[in-house]
């Protein structure tokens, strides 16, 4: 800035009304700043590509034959992140509203005054100040949850992501990241062109399997340190992928998102399912990692969990704000997991429900506050990143669940139903909650209505929305709401997956929807019971070998849970009020060394270790419990109804059921995207 | 001296009649020894753009059927520059317009531009005149600030 700034302020001024144009420049001229002016959109873009340091301030007419002002707006804000004034002759509130909701630093009515105008250089000084702190805040926030994570290495890459901060990014990026992004960012104003501006910035990609080995393959091929969104991006090759969804899947919009770590709870997780070595074929989740806390090596992702560069599925850039929107991710997010694994993500969570996992447990390891279920920790970062199906240890589950559940929002859920998995393999209940995925972050009673159940539970590779899981309609501490959905519980639109399992599938229930409400106390009650349960059926249902959830619990927390609540549908059980994940999860038959599998962590979370995005970690069942009332274990909706139906018939109750608001507190199940 | 009294004249009875508003007295300030025919360029700007936006209006109230979301859209334009050249008179009829649009009266429309279009010839003529009374005006009369 120059010494006499503002005077001297270089400003970009775009109206194509020629009397206006003319009247601005005039006026701009006599507030000393240096104007450039055009009367096309198009011009100015390019005027600004060329090169953004060339300006300090755009201001724009709203109404423009060849761009919407508004699109302009958010190019500039997105690729130069410069202040940008609108200019309208429409005073109306929702147009204001409109201006100030895309990123208009100020909106001013024609005709436009110089007072006014004498103004506008505060906007620039203001956005460089608040970049610069913005950005360190993220930036260090990231840095102490990833190196608590252990992946401090891991996160340069994402911190500087993060040090973006969502909102755009600052001339300190490396041009290099500016360059690469550039041309995403366009990619992802043309993908937002056509959406509806209130869910723009979700990104609808859905990130499978596929996309997720693509994206650790890029990422593997290029280096933690080099492999940026835009490189990754262009590595995968994925039309309609979007920079944004890459970024996500780093959790980097989401600072709080730690995601990296959460892979290693995958390892854990997969390590949970050991007997199968059904994991194969999830390269990048791992399942059981999360279920297994000792069995690292489990984890199927080649190179992923040590980086713990799992995309958390596709989280919407801005996710952050709203637990629930994180359920809407989570919609998007789908899990496929094995079958075989059969922890509680019945297989493994393939797609972000694994990453999930391990970032939750890295968060969870992180950030222990786990306070109303989540704290704003990385994983569960606002945006509800990827729920996941975490059946690891506590940290993970609380990681999971901070993850999943956004702190403000998740925080004050209590257990989120959290649905068992349960993969019959003979089910055919199941019915993936395909139907769900748009999930609706504001309305969480969706979440039952939207779990939808996922068929072919055997042999299928669970695809765990997120959304199912989350599904709907926010638990209300452990009073989970009704989950309308009969077969549904927490999220059939969670999960897309088909659970198989090759054994008595368990169901998990976890936050039974709705009619956990009144079971708050007993859920916390028959937490502990359910946490065994549940994590048993979590485990169970995955396949034969796995999970086994020590039968006691399970059966206790059958009988206790298993109350075949019509409302609830499968999953309905009150009594699973807490953790999904019964804190022991057996694998092999065995109960795991962990103690238990740490679903007792995730159940206390109550996260969803279910099949999908549940998290839960060893953590031990009283925490559990007290966990409960908060979060939500988010389980893998649609298996959910099969399972629960299983849950029913198995002796075993591993009826994990999570009652809590799952709304937010979904879980990295897969980052529901 | 003559001129300039007509001159005032003339400008307080363009603004007693509400053919301008304060907004014009905002395009004189900006006049200076940088810009000292502003006002008349910005005006005459005005004018020759108008003739576009309202020619638009015109082909679109022929067009059927009606697009009222377009006649609105033009008229918002026109309404703008209209705006900020002060033309108060004009101004008023294109709101007009623009809520028969809403209402989606074609008639409302129609007349409504009649009446825009009687607006914008009056006010050009009355500027016309007046600018030729401010050139024919020392440059001691073009300083004179309105309401002389």
């Amino acid at each position: 800035m120059r010494d006499q700034f503002p005077v001297g302020m270089r400003v970009l001024a775009v109206d194509d009304d020629p009397t206006c144009l003319k009247l601005l420049e005039v006026l701009l001229l006599r507030c000393k700043y240096h104007v450039t002016t055009t009367n096309q959109a198009v011009t100015a873009l390019k005027l600004l590509r060329e090169n953004k340091d060339k300006f300090d301030l755009v201001i724009s007419d709203v109404h423009m034959p060849d761009m919407d002002g508004f699109k302009l707006l958010e190019l500039v804000g997105l690729e130069m992140d410069l202040p940008v004034i609108m200019l309208s002759a429409n005073g109306e509130t929702k147009a204001v509203m409109k201006g100030i909701t895309h990123g208009a630093c100020d909106y001013l009515l024609k005709p436009v005054r110089i007072e006014e105008l004498k103004n506008i250089w505060q906007h620039v000084v203001r956005r460089r100040k608040f970049d610069r702190v913005d950005a360190d805040d993220d930036y260090e926030r990231l840095q102490g949850a990833n190196c608590a994570l252990g992946h401090c290495q891991v996160s340069d890459g994402s911190a500087e992501l993060a040090g973006r901060s969502t909102r755009k990014r600052k001339d300190q990026i490396d041009e290099d990241d500016d360059d690469n992004n550039i041309d995403c960012e366009n990619d992802n104003a043309q993908e937002n062109e056509d959406q509806d501006p209130s869910s723009q910035k979700k990104a609808r990609v859905v990130w499978s399997v596929e996309l997720h080995r693509k994206f650790v393959a890029a990422v593997n091929q290029l280096g933690i340190d080099k492999a940026v969104p835009k490189k990754i991006l262009d590595l995968m090759n994925v039309e309609k992928l979007t920079r944004e969804n890459v970024a996500t899947a780093f959790g980097v919009r989401d600072p709080s998102y730690l995601h990296m770590g959460a892979l290693d709870g995958f390892s854990n997780y997969q390590s949970l399912a050991p007997a199968s070595a059904h994991l194969p074929a999830l390269t990048s989740f791992q399942p059981s990692g999360l279920l297994n806390r000792t069995n690292p090596a489990r984890l199927g992702l080649p190179g992923l969990s040590p980086a713990g560069i799992v995309p958390v599925g596709c989280i919407q850039n801005n996710a952050i704000s709203n637990p629930i929107d994180n359920l809407g991710n989570l919609s998007k997010f789908q899990c496929i997991t094995e079958n075989q694994h059969g922890n509680l993500l019945q297989g493994v969570p393939s797609t972000l429900e694994l990453d999930q996992l391990q970032q939750s447990k890295r968060v969870q390891e992180a950030n222990n506050g786990f306070p109303n279920g989540f704290s704003g920790n990385g994983l569960a970062s606002a945006s509800c990143s990827t729920p996941f199906i975490n059946t690891t240890n506590n940290p993970l589950l609380s990681q999971s669940q901070t993850q999943l559940f956004q702190s403000r929002g998740l925080g004050s859920h209590s257990s989120m139903g959290f649905p068992l998995i349960n993969s019959e393999s003979s089910q055919g209940t199941l019915r993936v909650a395909s139907s769900n995925l748009s999930f609706n972050h504001d309305n969480l009673s969706n979440i039952g209505n939207n779990f939808s159940t996922v068929s072919h539970i055997e042999n299928n590779p669970i695809s765990i929305s997120a959304s199912s899981l989350l599904g709907g309609s926010p638990y209300d501490s452990m009073a989970g709401r009704n989950l309308q959905n009969d077969s549904s519980f927490l999220g059939g639109n969670m999960i897309h997956s088909h659970v198989t399992i090759d054994e008595k599938p368990k169901i998990l229930n976890f936050g039974a929807a709705g009619s956990f409400k009144q079971k708050t106390e007993e859920l916390k009650q028959g937490l502990k019971n359910e946490a065994n349960q549940v994590f048993s059926a979590f485990a169970g249902a995955s396949q034969p070998t796995s999970h086994i959830i020590d039968p006691n619990p399970i059966n206790r927390l059958e009988k206790s849970n298993i109350n075949g609540n019509t409302d609830m549908g499968l999953f309905g059980q009150a009594s699973i009020s807490a953790p999904v994940l019964p804190p022991r999860y057996r694998i092999d038959n065995k109960p795991t060394t962990d103690g238990q599998l740490n679903f007792k962590d995730e159940f206390l979370l109550g996260s969803s270790r279910l099949q999908g995005g549940f998290t839960s970690n060893g953590c031990n069942f009283d925490d559990l419990v007290s966990s409960m009332i908060k979060p939500l274990a988010f389980v893998a909706t649609h298996d959910v109804q099969s399972n629960f139906v299983r849950i029913l018939e198995q002796e075993r109750d591993d009826l994990m059921f999570v009652d809590g608001d799952i709304g937010c507190d979904f879980y990295p199940l897969g980052a529901c995207i | 001296m003559e001129h300039s009294r007509q001159l005032g004249y003339m400008k307080r009875s363009l603004f007693d009649q509400g053919y301008l508003d304060e907004q014009f007295y905002q395009l004189e300030e900006l006049q200076d020894e940088a810009s000292p025919n502003f006002v008349e360029e910005v005006v005459a700007l005005f004018f020759k753009d108008s003739l576009r936006l309202m020619s638009n209006i015109d082909q679109a109230l022929e067009k059927h059927p009606r697009d009222f979301h377009r006649l609105d859209s033009l008229m918002h334009q026109l309404k703008g520059s209209v705006s900020s050249i002060g033309a108060l008179r004009m101004k008023n009829e294109c709101t007009l317009f623009k809520e028969h649009c809403d209402e989606q009266n074609i008639e409302g429309c129609q007349r409504s531009f009649q009446k825009v279009k009687r607006e914008h010839a009056a006010l050009r003529q009355k500027l016309e005149t007046y600018f030729q009374l401010l050139r024919q005006a020392g440059p001691a009369e073009k300083a004179t600030r309105s309401g002389v």
